[in-house]
């Protein structure tokens, strides 16, 4: 009966000794931490995805708290609302962002883009884009073996087999960036969402000249300019035999998308379909009256 | 005498010479050819011509873009049509200099007759500016240029000039038939490099499956008037040439991680280079030819050849003058099966370092499903540089770059043993081909950096 008694009273004056030391070791040696980290930490939406440029969003936040204002940090999976959120707590005044979305710039499906050989080796761009230019004749397009899908962690890129391009689920996308460091062909791009999804993008990435980019893919940009000269908004720029359209200064009246030789121009998520004929001949009558006024 | 080998790793894949009896035929010129400024490791060459000059054989036509890189000579006399980029071997754009074939008229001062010159020039410098001015690069595929090779760092003494006449990848025959049929040249022109570097010993180092070209190299070493130049018969193992398996075999001596041979004292060339230096140093003539083998295992014996090329001619034109391409034919490579790119443009012309034009059949080729890796470790048993290329495999698909870096990826020399050896069929060359460069790149990217801030640190 002793034994158990004293058992009891080692181990639990050994037990209070030991939390005394505890407690006074962590009372020494406490790590003064701002609670606003905590704070901020818990309004992120804690994906630690790394798409604010930081290791996750303890970094971010631990960031946030220590900068002079919010110019460097912007979660974009959370987007407006969460900083707002985050404003609120450090004090800041929060600059709204366009919310942005991941486009494919690369429309060269197995039929636009016909096969000049065949890959074998291991199924990644990285690898394929180390080796070599690619199974077509297109040096900068995509090659199709899905880095991008397997990088974003919100299951909005898939690969179409029926064209080999990624495919973004808009509605999943959160801007965050992966897939285009993820891409060695530098095809996806983040571009402003629009006003209810709306975009006009060119959906090409080859500098290669007009013919040999034809050649190559039915659905080449060929830099042939037109696209330029049609937009009355100043918003396109041909630059190494490639068009790109200023999402910033876009309208999107779709007047490039209706001139374009190759369809390399994609418009997205409008409500009716591209009427290419009334287009053009709205085109032409501006085309005309600018004409005669310039002759008058 | 014994026969020398690396110490390390290795397979034995079957050395399938198919065409080491086909004498070296001159291949007639095209009508065009288009000669690439990126034929040398190092920096592009610079275009000094213009869309409209005429130019002749052996004129230069591109210099130098910086220390290591080379000069580029006109392969055809004709005028020059266009600089403009175009799709190389891989499909990637790079500039070429397209020259319309119009006539055959040499430029002056080259020595075109066949007479053996063994009388070697004193004068060292002057030397290594021919080998530089002719445009010299090493032919063993690696393209580096060869006057920087020659040239060792103040400080660092060449021991040994080892000749590379290994040639241990199956197939290619093109060392083994200018050993054949050039074989005093070659040997002149490896008394011209032991003169540059200071009169070292030289020894040829041949595979033990290329007899007659031992045999051949030992009659004309007694008809020469060199002394300590020695040929080594080696067994026969891959990768028996590559540079830092063949110093190991001859002198037994290894390259550290990282280093370059001269370290150790040795100097490696192969035997083709040797030959371009004869010329180069004893007739005048560029690097403006060599020798490609077209072969393959579904290719009959009748259509196997060795080509006399000018460089610059397309693929495309070659294949075409062979007998097109051999029905059966799964893939086509330049360079041997181990190490060899697969062309995915036949429109590609060749460059100093092309060596072959190899098509093989579907069996020969197809890879295999791939499995899990059971760690029997035969990759690392295979390896020549003493890798571990199934924990290199993890580390990469972790991405993991400073486990790379300590575990020496950047060590790897591609010869692809690992992925011969590996019976999961597991695709490690490709993978660890990335890694490799990417490594190189953090490493090269570090340098730059402490250079910069070396720098700054100076200026203030």
């Amino acid at each position: 009966m002793t034994g158990i008694i004293w058992t009891i009273a080692v181990l639990a004056g050994l037990g209070l000794l030991l939390a005394l030391l505890l407690f006074v070791l962590a009372r020494k040696f406490r790590v003064e931490e701002d609670p606003r980290i905590d704070e901020v930490e818990k309004v992120m939406p804690g994906a630690n995805c790394g798409g604010c440029g930081f290791a996750g969003c303890r970094a971010f936040a631990d960031s946030a708290v220590k900068a002079p204002n919010l110019d460097n940090h912007y979660c974009p999976v959370g987007g407006n609302d969460v900083m707002k959120q985050v404003a609120a707590i450090l004090g800041f005044e929060v600059k709204e962002k366009a919310p942005e979305v991941a486009v494919v710039r690369c429309n060269g499906t197995c039929a636009n883009r016909p096969r000049t050989n065949t890959y074998d080796g291991v199924q990644s761009c990285k690898v394929k884009a180390a080796l070599y230019a690619g199974d077509t004749a297109c040096a900068f397009g995509c090659l199709g073996c899905g880095d991008c899908a397997a990088a974003c962690q919100f299951g909005a890129l898939s690969m179409d087999p029926e064209t080999g391009l990624p495919v973004v689920d808009e509605s999943k996308c959160t801007a965050c960036g992966a897939c285009v460091k993820a891409c060695p062909k530098a095809i996806i791009e983040l571009r402003p969402k629009g006003p209810r999804g709306m975009k006009v993008y060119v959906s090409c990435v080859n500098k290669d000249k007009g013919p040999v980019a034809k050649k190559a893919c039915a659905a080449a940009c060929i830099g042939c300019g037109i696209c330029a000269k049609t937009c009355t908004h100043d918003a396109i720029v041909v630059e190494n035999n490639i068009a790109y359209i200023d999402a910033s200064k876009c309208k999107l009246c779709r007047e490039c998308e209706a001139m374009c030789p190759t369809g390399s121009i994609i418009g997205l998520n409008f409500p009716k379909p591209l009427d290419k004929e009334t287009i053009k001949a709205r085109i032409a009558e501006r085309n005309k009256k600018a004409k005669e006024a310039a002759n008058a | 005498m014994r026969k020398l080998t690396f110490s390390i790793g290795g397979v034995h894949p079957d050395d399938a010479k198919l065409s080491k009896d086909c004498t070296i035929e001159a291949l007639p010129l095209p009508q065009t050819v288009y000669v690439s400024v990126a034929q040398h490791l190092g920096a592009p060459a610079v275009p000094t011509v213009a869309v409209g000059d005429k130019v002749k054989v052996g004129q230069v036509i591109a210099e130098p873009g910086g220390f290591i890189s080379a000069f580029v000579h006109s392969p055809v006399s004709g005028t020059v049509k266009s600089i403009a980029p175009r799709a190389d071997l891989a499909g990637k754009p790079v500039a070429h200099i397209e020259i319309a074939v119009e006539g055959d008229e040499w430029a002056e001062g080259i020595d075109l007759s066949d007479t053996l010159v063994t009388e070697i020039p004193t004068d060292k410098a002057a030397t290594l500016e021919k080998i530089k001015q002719c445009g010299i690069v090493g032919l063993g595929g690696a393209t580096f240029p060869t006057h920087v090779k020659l040239n060792p760092a103040p400080g660092s003494k060449a021991e040994c000039l080892i000749i590379n006449g290994a040639e241990c990848e199956p197939y290619l025959t093109s060392d083994y038939r200018i050993m054949l049929e050039r074989t005093k040249e070659i040997i002149v022109g490896a008394a011209i490099m032991q003169q540059v570097l200071g009169g070292c010993r030289c020894v040829i180092g041949i595979e033990e499956n290329k007899p007659e070209a031992i045999k051949a190299m030992r009659e004309a070493l007694a008809q020469l008037p060199y002394d300590n130049i020695k040929v080594q018969p080696l067994k026969k193992r891959y990768p028996q040439g590559g540079e830092k398996q063949l110093i190991d075999a001859v002198m037994k001596r290894q390259v550290g991680s990282g280093g370059l041979p001269i370290s150790v004292g040795a100097v490696v060339q192969n035997a083709a280079t040797s030959l371009a230096v004869y010329e180069a140093v004893q007739k005048n003539k560029p690097l403006i030819t060599n020798v490609l083998t077209v072969t393959g295992d579904c290719l009959p014996v009748e259509k196997q050849h060795n080509y006399l090329f000018r460089i610059g001619v397309p693929l495309s034109f070659i294949a075409e003058y062979a007998g097109g391409v051999p029905e059966g034919a799964a893939k086509i490579i330049s360079g041997g099966p181990m190490m060899g790119r697969a062309i995915s443009n036949m429109e590609a012309t060749t460059v100093k370092g092309s060596s072959s034009i190899l098509y093989l059949s579907e069996a020969a080729t197809k890879r295999g499903p791939e499995s899990n890796c059971i760690r029997c470790g035969r990759c690392a048993d295979a390896c020549p540089m003493g890798l571990e290329p199934f924990l290199l495999r993890r580390l990469t698909l972790a991405g993991d770059l400073e486990g790379l870096e300590a575990n020496a990826m950047q060590d790897c020399i591609e010869c692809g043993c690992c992925l011969y050896s590996c019976p999961a069929g597991i695709p490690l060359l490709d993978l660890l081909r990335q890694s490799k460069n990417q490594v190189l790149g953090a490493i090269r990217a570090r340098a730059a950096a402490a250079k910069a801030a070396a720098e700054a640190a100076k200026k203030e």
